[in-house]
This record gives structure tokens, C-alpha cells and sequence, in this order.
């Protein structure tokens, strides 16, 4: 598979009042088109910067992004970012909301909004439309979230913890409903959560990241056949992967703790 | 020891109707009061005027004088002041957001702008704008311009980076932002302003008449005063209180027309 988006030695460190902080250290990391790829880390050590960093929205310290073979370093609008906030503007309907990328691209609103309403109601906001999103409960704000990232039609896209905040069952049904969007728009997903078990259930590979300085631990491959079931979490192949990664995660505290 | 047993206390709501039927005798108790004991000599009539006075003042005033001339004379200044001072104040205060260095420079221009007491400066604005509507209108501004662009600044600063930093992924350029995040986003601080700036905008018209004017409300006040005229001084105080009443409600409508639109 050709590589989509390639971090090369990127490394970031932020200078502030009480001096340089090594948030990142140089690390590469190669992800392939149409994959779904996972950073488990820590709180802290990095991972949002390093999409800041993809996204164009930071410059790193060092190292550059490539994006299809192209240094993309400070490019803004390459990718599709969805912040670890939903970020929703109270002030539109979610369907205004969800043709934010498109309208800001310069589409003519009355095309972009043409294009998103049969999306809207195919991916479970039907009724919603019209609605303003302080209406909406958390895992409805969330799909319209990742709508709006999606619609902005690039490639890849990036997802920040987008499911961080919500109750066990409605994070299950919103993993469903991620992968039903990604096998019906093949993009590159690049996903970041620090819940191991959903990180193996939705991903083609985990970089696991630890702290002080951010760096990749390590990078499994996750070959489980998909579709995956959620009865997959029960087999063995799934549970040792789990334990692996739990004590990657787990090392450095220890450490810390002896 | 025992508990005591208490209950939730529970008010009782009296119907519309009792609560205005309170209201009216009141002000006719006091109206009444007042009329009696002027009539009685318990109250000073050459320096409190009393009722019926006023009454005769007002129908005089209103036939004979050019009530309406001085009424449009301070309705004007205060609503133009009223509206360059909102206007030009949010477009300053959202102009900020531009710059980080440009509003680190301003900062304490405005903050000393904002400290002098700006009636204190109204008789230089007479002298420099004139006796007419000018004048007034600029004292209006200048005590309308620095609430709302202070207020307007603080809705910049609350804006939230990430929300920027949402339109930046998106490709957006900083024109776009700016219309289509932080004017929206600071929209309900403009709106906030918008009822504390009539009532400045209104004393800054007055005062503007007190110090030197040939028309107004404020120079009525202050012309029925000089002369003694105790019944005039009322009824121009009735007069500017209803027109106060009038724009308040006015921007009262006007704001929560706009804050439908914002969602806010
Ligand atoms: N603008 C910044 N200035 C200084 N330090 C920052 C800045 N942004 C992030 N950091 C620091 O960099 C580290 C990594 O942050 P972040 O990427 O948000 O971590 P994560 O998303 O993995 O929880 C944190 O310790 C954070 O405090
Ligand atoms: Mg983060």
C-alpha cells in the first residue's frame, strides 16, 4: 500500500516561562492509505500536538510532514481534523453546522447543503437537521462532529478522542457507526483515544506512545479479521494484544512508582 | 432533642389584577398625599409644586411651548450617540482580534479613555462641536463608545483557540473567520451593552443640554429650575422619563430580536 501521510523525524518542543519543554521527540511515523491507525498514549504525551502538526496548524521543531509524497509541513486544509472538543457553532442548525467545510472551501451554501442533508439522515441525524445543537445529546453533537469532518472531503482524517466523553453504551453504538463510515467512505483514519480495547477493536495498527518526551513505544499491527464482532474482545488473539499494550502503557509508572 | 416539625413555607401568588389594583392606589395615595398636604401646608408648594400645578404645566407645555421641538431635539442626540457610540465601539473592540500586537498597544490608551470621567471633558466637546446637535451627540458617543468596545474586547477574548483552530484545518483564510466565528461569537456581548448604552447615551444628551443648549429636555430642566418654575421642572423630568421608558423598551425588543438570531 503507498504510504498516505509520512512524519518524518517530527519532534516539537515548546518554549514557554519555565523554559523549553520536550513535548515530542523526533519520531517516524508512516501511515498507509485507507487504513485505520490508532495513537494510544498517555494524557500528555503528545498526540494532540502531533495532529496539530499534521493538521498544519503547528510548526514542529523539527522534522517535516508529507502528505502523498509531498512535504505538507504548515499546510493548512490538507486534512480533515476533528478536535477533541465538538467544536459546534450554537449559533447554526447542525446542518449549517455540517457544511462548514465545504461553505468555507466556497461552495454556494444551497450545493453544500444539498450534498449534506441525504448524509445526515443516511448516518442517524434525521430529525436533527434543522435543529440547533444545544438540543442535542453528546453522542448526536459527536456524529455531527465527525460529519462535518468528513464532508470537508480530504483524504484523511483525523479524530481526536472524539469519543472520550461519552457512556459506555453510546460510545459502542458510535464505534459501530465509525466503522459503517469508514467502510462506506474510504478515507485514511487516523484515531486517537487511550482506551486500549477500542483502539484494537476499530484499528488496522496501534502506535503506542509514551511520555517524557513523546515518543512511539511501539507499533503493532492488528490483523483480527474484520468485520469485526464485539465477541472478537473475547478471543485470545484480541486479549494478548490488550495485555501488550497495557504493560507497554504500564512501564513507565511502575518505573516511576519502584 | 425532638426535631421540629417544619414545613416547606409556601407563597401564595396574588392574580395580576390585585397586584395592579396595589400599584395604582399606591401612586394615587401619593398623588393625593401630595396635593393634600401642599393644600394643607405640611409640604412647601413653592419648592415641591404640587399635582394639579403640574397638570396645568403640562397641557400649557404641550399647547403652548415647543414641547415637541425640545422632545425630537433630545430623542436625536441620544439615539445618534446611542448608535455611533455601539457601532463604532463593537467594530473597535472586534478589530482587536486582528492583532494581538496591535490590542497589546491599545490596551492602556482605552483603559485611560475609559477611567476619565467623560462628563468631565463635556464642556470642551461643547466648545470644540458647538451648541447644536453635534455636541451632544458627541457626549453621548463618548460615553456609549468605550462600554461597548471594552464588552466587545472581552467577547474577543473569550473566544475559544480551538474553534479557530477548527476553521483553520478547514482551509479558511482570516477574513472568514472573523464573519463566520468571531462576529457571531461575540455577537451576545454586542447585545449586552445595548440597554446600558441608551441609558448613558441619554445622560450624556442631558448633560450636554445642562451645560449649554438652546433646546431639550435638559435645558427645560435647567431653565424652569434657574426661573423658579418648580411645576416645569416636573413635568419636562415626566416628559424625559416616558421617552426614556419608550427607547429602553425599544432596545429591549431590539435585543431580544437579535439574541433570537444568535441563539444565545
Ligand atoms: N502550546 C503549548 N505550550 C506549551 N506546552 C504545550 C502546548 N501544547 C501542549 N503542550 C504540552 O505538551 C504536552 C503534550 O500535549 P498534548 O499533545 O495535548 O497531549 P495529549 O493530547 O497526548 O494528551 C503536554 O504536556 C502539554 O502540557
Ligand atoms: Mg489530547
Amino acid at each position: 500500500m503507498p504510504v498516505k501521510v509520512q512524519l518524518e523525524k517530527v519532534g516539537m518542543a515548546f518554549t514557554t516561562n519555565a523554559g523549553v519543554f520536550r513535548a515530542v521527540a523526533p519520531l517516524d511515523i508512516k501511515i498507509e492509505t485507507g487504513r485505520f491507525v490508532s495513537l494510544v498514549g498517555p494524557s500528555g504525551c503528545g498526540k494532540s500536538t502531533l495532529f496539530n502538526v499534521i493538521a498544519g496548524l503547528l510548526q514542529p521543531t523539527e522534522g517535516r510532514v508529507l502528505i502523498d509524497g509531498e512535504d505538507a509541513t504548515g499546510i493548512i486544509g490538507r486534512v480533515g481534523y476533528m478536535l477533541q472538543k465538538d467544536l459546534l457553532l450554537p449559533w447554526r442548525t447542525v446542518l449549517d453546522n455540517v457544511i462548514l467545510g465545504m461553505e468555507v472551501q466556497g461552495m454556494p451554501l444551497k450545493q453544500a447543503r444539498e450534498r449534506a442533508l441525504p448524509l445526515l439522515r443516511k448516518y442517524g441525524l434525521a430529525g436533527f437537521e434543522y435543529l440547533y445543537p444545544n438540543s442535542l445529546s453528546g453522542g448526536m453533537r459527536q456524529r455531527a462532529a465527525l460529519l462535518r469532518t468528513l464532508l470537508f472531503d480530504t483524504d484523511v482524517i483525523l479524530l481526536d478522542e472524539p469519543f472520550g466523553a461519552l457512556d459506555a453504551q453510546t460510545k459502542l453504538q458510535m464505534q459501530e457507526w465509525l466503522m459503517q463510515l469508514w467502510s462506506d467512505f474510504q478515507k485514511t483514519v487516523v484515531f486517537i483515544t487511550h482506551d486500549v480495547e477500542e483502539a484494537i477493536y476499530l484499528s488496522d495498527e496501534i502506535h503506542v506512545m509514551g511520555t517524557r518526551p513523546g515518543r512511539v513505544l511501539e507499533t503493532i499491527p492488528i490483523t483480527l479479521p474484520r468485520p469485526r464482532l464485539r465477541t472478537t474482545a473475547l478471543t485470545p488473539g484480541f486479549i494478548a494484544i490488550k495485555e501488550h499494550c497495557m504493560d507497554l502503557l504500564k512501564s513507565p509508572a511502575l518505573e516511576e512508582a519502584a | 432533642m425532638a426535631k421540629p416539625v417544619r414545613r416547606l413555607p409556601v407563597q401564595k401568588d396574588w392574580p395580576t389584577w390585585a397586584i395592579v389594583a396595589v400599584q395604582v392606589s399606591i401612586l394615587l395615595t401619593v398623588v393625593a398625599g401630595w396635593e393634600i398636604g401642599v393644600r394643607a401646608g405640611f409640604i412647601n408648594g413653592f419648592f415641591w409644586s404640587q399635582p394639579t400645578a403640574i397638570w396645568k404645566t403640562t397641557k400649557i407645555f404641550f399647547t403652548e411651548g415647543d414641547a415637541w421641538t425640545d422632545i425630537s431635539f433630545t430623542f436625536r442626540s441620544t439615539i445618534f450617540g446611542f448608535l455611533i457610540g455601539t457601532t463604532a465601539g463593537s467594530l473597535f473592540g472586534l478589530s482587536f482580534w486582528w492583532s494581538r500586537n496591535y490590542a497589546a498597544v491599545a490596551q492602556p490608551y482605552i483603559i485611560c479613555f475609559e477611567s476619565i470621567p467623560k462628563l468631565a471633558l463635556a464642556p470642551l466637546i461643547i466648545l470644540v462641536f458647538g451648541l447644536g446637535l453635534t455636541s451632544k451627540v458627541a457626549i453621548a458617543t463618548a460615553l456609549t463608545l468605550v462600554v461597548s468596545t471594552l464588552t466587545t474586547y472581552a467577547g474577543v477574548k473569550a473566544l475559544d483557540p480551538d474553534g479557530e483552530k477548527l476553521f483553520y484545518s478547514l482551509g479558511a483564510t482570516r477574513w472568514q473567520v472573523f464573519r463566520k466565528l468571531v462576529v457571531p461569537f461575540c455577537l451576545p456581548w454586542v447585545i449586552s451593552v445595548l440597554r446600558v448604552n441608551i441609558g448613558l447615551a441619554l445622560t450624556g444628551a442631558i448633560v450636554g443640554e445642562f451645560i449649554a443648549s438652546q433646546h431639550g429636555l435638559g435645558r427645560q430642566i435647567l431653565y424652569a429650575g434657574q426661573t423658579y418654575d418648580i411645576a416645569l421642572v416636573w413635568v419636562a423630568v415626566f416628559v424625559l422619563s416616558t421617552l426614556a421608558i419608550i427607547m429602553y423598551a425599544a432596545v429591549s425588543w431590539l435585543e431580544s430580536l437579535l439574541r433570537k438570531g444568535t441563539r444565545q
